[in-house]
């Protein structure tokens, strides 16, 4: 192996963030001379394989790369949520198949030549748009995340519970989101003088609704039609969903229906009952939007199992509601010491941002963490500062630094640190 | 505070407009009855806009939850398998708070909203507009807000004053 001059970086084992890219020539060299040598032939290389097909599907050896914790309320099968299986992807874009959901009365089986969004309320011209109608718009694409604001609330626990990354924080994922900016139909709607807020509404049984403010609106907001090319799956709102970038997940409405513009918020029970945070002074904040600096090593991280002493990757996510993630910070001694992670080459806003760290495992107990800083100076604070202050149970918002023990025998656990 | 909000809203409009051209825009919506509307629309207002007609007591509402409520919510609204929707008052600054209608939801519009456009859970819709009102009022009535025979309806709805109401901020300012 050749000569890497990549020293620490910080306690414990961290090398220099560039540690990959040094050791990479070697080693795909040394890769290619074993090929070469191969005499026999696998299986596989003997006879033709598949044939094309008309839709593809992971390898049969990826069949245990599914959605996790998958629950929903008593009596019910569709009000709950599934998590996205974050320690099993790398990259940033989460397959369609396996983004999280979160639905509130099922997923509602639209016919798109019925399904219409009708714009109204507050407006010069109410007007209905059908889905043929809508895909003549010109429409815009970008990679953001989306992110339930109830996500990673096990994080609560008194006691750090020994559950898979996914299972804590598998309430994000990242696509390619496709559409028509809103800005473009009520300009067509015109917005009368009195309309500050517009009020989504879904097409699903229990019509979930929520008050979304117009300058958000006006900003960034789209109709998503596509998701990662195609359109979008009906667990994600086809024919049609609202999409906020940064903003809490249950605001982009799916199986958009209609859009009412108002006066002032229309204090659904999703907005004050719900995804509205109480303090221990008994006073609760409403309309907590965007969604804050927040990282998490997906690898290592609980449930996947450590070998040998040795180099490995650290890698997780980083994402943050205020736009670009800025910096990930790693530490392999507890938080004693930080190295800067290297970003994958993607660093998009209100997208999730790959991070990785080589680290030089010595076969010892260490406690590894990661800290994000975003673009508007914002950093992802520790679970203490983010508890100050709330009530018990109060869990939207969770953005506290997971830490992950790796164990003398490679176990991973859980832990605060 | 909205006379500013509405100045940042027709900036940030002109610039959008400039952004996306008259011209790139297809102009396919379609008008939309005042009939087509009222059909669509369930959006009801902490102010009342938007409520139904109809109208129902605590008394009549105790039945209605009996029918549709009950197996879910338990008996007056507490010990079902779902969501608490009675009791909890001055809990919320204690080491367990609990989250009911009565302790918690800051506006009694909301829960004829919701029970209106999802409740009850297996077949929204199902109910009337009278027996909205009435369930309205039954839950209220368990919680103490309403007695049970005040009669609720768009106009006595939104000014029934929940117990919580003063205890909200909001967090997001519009400028």
């Amino acid at each position: 192996m050749a000569d890497r001059d990549a020293g620490p970086a910080a306690g414990n084992g961290l090398l220099d963030r560039r540690f990959f890219l040094k050791a990479g020539a070697a080693s795909g060299a040394a890769l290619l001379s074993a090929q070469a040598c191969s005499a026999d032939r696998p299986p596989w290389m003997r006879v033709p394989g598949a044939p094309m097909s008309e839709s593809g599907a992971p390898s049969e050896h990826e069949a245990h790369l599914q959605r996790t914790a998958i629950g929903s309320q008593p009596g019910t099968t569709g009000a709950g949520a599934s998590r996205t299986p974050l320690e099993l992807l790398d990259g940033i874009i989460t397959p369609s198949r396996l983004h999280f959901e979160r639905h509130h009365s099922g997923i509602p089986a639209i016919d798109p030549e019925e399904h219409r969004l009708v714009i109204h309320g507050l407006v010069e011209r109410p007007l209905s748009f059908s889905l043929a109608a809508l895909s003549r718009y010109q429409t815009i694409s970008r990679i953001q995340f989306l992110e339930c604001s109830g996500n990673s609330g096990a994080s609560l626990s008194a006691e750090p519970v020994q559950r898979s990354c996914s299972q804590i924080h598998g309430l994000v994922s990242a696509s390619e989101w496709g559409g028509v900016p809103l800005s473009v139909l009520l300009q067509e709607t015109g917005i009368k003088p009195e309309g500050k807020w517009i009020v989504a509404a879904g097409a699903d049984a229990a019509m979930m609704s929520r008050s979304v403010p117009l300058d958000k609106v006006l900003d960034d907001a789209i109709i998503a039609l596509y998701q990662n090319g195609e359109r979008l799956r009906p667990a994600n709102g086809y024919p049609m969903r609202l999409f906020l970038p940064g903003w809490e997940g249950n605001m982009s409405v799916k199986w958009l229906r209609t859009i009412k513009v108002v006066d002032q918020p229309a204090m659904t029970k999703d907005e004050t009952s719900k995804y509205s945070d109480l303090q221990d002074d008994g006073v609760a904040k409403l309309f907590t939007f965007p969604m804050g600096v927040k990282s998490v090593i997906t690898s290592p991280s609980h449930g996947l199992q450590m070998g040998a002493s040795g180099i490995y990757q650290i890698s997780g996510i980083a994402w943050t509601g205020a736009g670009k993630i800025k910096r990930v910070e790693v530490s392999a001694d507890g938080g004693k010491s930080w190295a800067d992670a290297a970003l994958d080459e993607h660093v998009m806003s209100k997208c999730l941002t790959r991070f990785r760290s080589a680290w030089r495992w010595d076969g010892g107990p260490a406690v590894i963490l990661s800290r994000a800083t975003d673009e508007a100076g914002n950093i992802q604070p520790t679970r203490d500062v983010v508890l100050d202050g709330r009530a018990n149970g109060a869990f939207y918002h969770y953005n506290g630094i997971q830490a992950w023990q790796v164990r003398s025998n490679g176990e991973v656990n859980n832990v605060y640190a | 505070m909205f006379t500013r909000n509405a100045m940042a809203v027709s900036v940030l409009y002109l610039l959008t407009a400039q952004i996306v051209m008259a011209d790139d825009n297809p102009q396919l919506g379609e008008n939309v009855s005042q009939a087509d509307l009222v059909v669509v629309d369930y959006t009801i207002m902490p102010n009342g806009e938007g409520l139904p007609d109809g109208s129902g007591t605590a008394a009549e509402g105790a039945k209605v939850y009996q029918d549709n409520c009950l197996a879910c919510h338990g008996a007056g609204g507490k010990d079902g398998l779902n969501d608490v929707l009675v009791g909890g008052h001055g809990s919320l600054t204690t080491d367990r708070p609990q989250k009911t209608v009565g302790s918690y939801w800051p506006y009694a519009t909301t829960l004829f909203d919701y029970v209106h456009r999802a409740m009850p859970y297996q077949a929204p819709g199902s109910l009337s507009d009278d027996d909205v009102y009435a369930v309205t009022a039954y839950i209220l009535y368990l919680n103490d807000v309403v007695d049970e025979n005040e009669q609720l309806d768009a106009d006595t709805l939104p000014d029934v004053r929940m117990p919580n109401r003063d205890n909200f901020v909001w967090a997001y300012s519009p400028d």
